[in-house]
């Protein structure tokens, strides 16, 4: 029996890409995106979702009002990075936030960046930082900042 | 074109895993024995099945394979498939013919290419043998072998592969 330090490893990657059907609401969402524009959908109750969601899950309405929200936003929760991994795309210490854009009731996922942990608490206001390049996805959002 | 064709109303979203594959003792022995362009086999010392490439342990008998058992690179084919689509990220382009490879000797099967031969002459029991890439190119895979083609012999006798009861 060979001992555990002489038996092969090797690493492996498996990767690929496939394409994802955006349906009518998403793809407004993404086209916005690259614009610099962050829309919601908004239900007959005055309810705002952004991300843009394209039902309604208590009222089971079909959205198709559009308004835009956004940029700033108050943190909701985060989770701190302080050991970014290569697969990330910030490599700086960093949090994972859920960011409550103004003028929506649901939060966002994404980013927020150039801070210390200390600076990062439930409210703080952070605001949209823009890539370089936009692609209509939601990477064309950097990453979210402290307001100043 | 509907709005749903259009290209904007999709996204390509990639998916990456990276991992580790630690080989097991049994493999780590075949695929050192490999990277020397031998094909080893293990034998279960009770129903004398022979394992390529083998995995340390008899299904049948649940024992240890401690047999080692050198193989040819010649054998037939047991089973195959046309493959006419494309899969994204693969070099080979369609139509191209992965076979079961019955060894010589050997109780069970693996997954090869077969080439150098009409696609329309393929069929089971057909002799084949191992085409390598050069030595020196030689790594701990069966990718050492490049493909297996025909060679000038008699087909099997189909009922030889046929499972053998203990």
């Amino acid at each position: 029996m060979s001992d555990s330090k002489d038996l092969l490893r090797a690493p492996f990657e498996l990767a690929y890409n496939y394409k994802r059907s955006n349906g009518p609401i998403m793809s407004k969402f993404f086209e916005a995106l690259g614009e610099q524009k962050i829309l919601g959908t908004k239900s007959s109750t005055g309810k705002v979702f952004s991300p843009a969601a394209e039902f309604d899950p208590e009222t089971h309405e079909s959205l198709k009002e559009i308004v835009e929200v956004g940029p700033g936003g108050a943190v909701e929760s985060f989770s701190w990075i302080e050991t970014p991994q290569h697969h990330h795309l910030i490599k700086e210490p960093f949090a994972f936030a859920l960011i409550k854009l103004d003028g929506a009731d649901t939060c966002m996922l994404h980013m927020v960046a150039n801070c210390n942990e200390a600076d990062l608490s439930i409210g703080s206001r952070v605001t949209a930082n823009w890539s370089e390049v936009q692609e209509q996805r939601i990477t064309d959002i950097k990453f979210f900042t402290l307001e100043k | 074109m509907s709005a749903e064709d259009t290209p904007k109303d999709y996204s390509e979203s990639p998916i990456n895993l990276e991992y580790f594959y630690t080989a097991g003792s049994a493999t780590t022995r075949f695929l050192n024995q490999v990277k020397e362009g031998n094909i080893v086999g293990q034998a279960c010392p009770k129903c004398k099945a022979v394992y390529v490439p083998p995995r340390g342990s008899c299904p049948r008998c649940g024992v240890a394979t401690d047999i080692e058992v050198p193989l040819t690179d010649k054998g037939c084919i047991e089973s195959f498939t046309v493959v006419h689509i494309p899969i994204p990220g693969n070099p080979i382009v369609p139509p191209y013919v992965c076979a079961m490879i019955r060894l010589d000797g050997a109780n069970i099967s693996f997954l090869h290419l077969i080439q150098e031969v009409d696609i329309e002459q393929i069929r089971i029991g057909m002799r084949i043998q191992a085409v390598w890439k050069p030595k020196e190119e030689w790594t701990h895979s069966l990718e050492n072998i490049k493909w297996f083609a025909p060679i000038d012999e008699p087909d099997i006798d189909v009922a030889t592969l046929r499972f053998q009861e203990l």
